[in-house]
């Protein structure tokens, strides 16, 4: 009996380091994150528009319909990027994400007031 | 003979805990830096480079590019101020005012972060064009079948999730509570 609940104990650990392990090296694995599903329509270093959701087909999951969104694919390996963003009469805003999906920078229109381009 | 077993035994039992574990945390959402205010709660550090590896590991998962900080904020719930889970079967109000913001969206999904489909083909309001009282305060309906005034169908779907996205505002890795930001109040209103 006692060795079976060490046995159980010992399965329990390793189960912890396999929980850890796993939820470390998914983003690195997966195969459906942001930037494979907008690879498959989205040209590198172009600005894209992205289609409308709708209910039936949307390059990304949880879209905001209220927002027409364009990307772009950078590559920075062979120089920094500028962007330059026409500002509209509606809220306009450029989100930065690295390859895993993480948005490091964002700004607004009204934040970025007279600077129309940022650079990285 | 009996140690085979036993290291089978753990094996089984790691792999089923580990993975249990995983999936549970990536599709439940963690309680690192989520702020909750009534039925909502929000992420603000998953728009960050500060984001945690639970929130890298979700958003890999699903596929999804979480707002930025510097943009704004999304606010989900799935369930209304009771903690029951929303039923897209019955009528749920979402009323009351929206924390400052430059402009905000609210906006149905399925658990997976699909639209809602409808015959209508409305999927959310924005601040533009929603209908408010005289007081500014405002009440959208969500439920199955058509109402006046500012209806969000569900089509009928089991569960939902609602999204309220603040852009341009002060809410974020700062806010605490209500008095910070006061979120519309979620409630269930009878089912037809």
């Amino acid at each position: 009996m006692i060795r079976w609940l060490l046995w159980l104990l010992g399965g329990l650990l390793l189960g912890g380091i396999v929980h850890l392990a796993t939820v470390l090296l998914l983003p690195r694995t997966a195969t459906q994150d942001a930037y494979t599903r907008l690879s498959a329509t989205a040209p590198a270093n172009n600005i894209m528009p992205l289609p409308a959701p709708t209910p039936d087909d949307a390059v990304l999951p949880f879209m905001d319909p209220a927002f027409a969104t364009a990307v772009c694919r950078y590559d920075l390996a062979a120089g920094p990027l500028k962007l330059r963003v026409p500002v509209s009469q509606a809220y306009t805003s450029v989100s930065f994400y690295a390859r895993s999906g993480i948005a490091y920078y964002a700004i607004n229109d009204r934040a970025a007031a007279g600077a129309s381009s940022s650079s990285i | 003979m009996r140690l085979l077993i036993g290291f089978l035994f753990a094996f089984a039992v790691a792999a089923a805990f580990g993975l249990g574990l995983t999936q549970f945390a990536l599709t439940r959402g963690t309680a690192f830096g989520a702020i909750t205010i009534g039925a909502w709660t929000a992420w603000p550090k998953t728009g960050t480079s500060d984001i945690d590896p639970y929130a890298r590991a979700a958003i890999a998962r699903s596929g999804e590019l979480p707002i930025g900080s510097g943009d704004g904020v999304a606010f989900f719930a799935s369930s209304d101020d009771a903690g029951r889970a929303l039923d897209g079967r019955c009528m749920v109000t979402v009323a009351g005012t929206t924390p400052a913001a430059r402009f905000w969206t609210i906006t149905l999904y399925d658990l997976d972060g699909r639209l809602i489909p409808n015959a209508a083909d409305r999927y959310g309001f924005t601040s533009q064009e929603i209908a408010r009282r005289a007081d500014g305060t405002f009440e959208i309906l969500i439920g199955p079948r058509a109402r006046p005034g500012n209806w969000l169908p569900t089509g009928g779907i089991d569960r939902y999730v609602v999204v309220l996205r603040l852009y341009d505002t002060p809410v974020g890795v700062a806010t605490r509570t209500a008095k910070d930001a006061p979120m519309p109040a979620v409630a269930a209103a009878g089912c037809a």
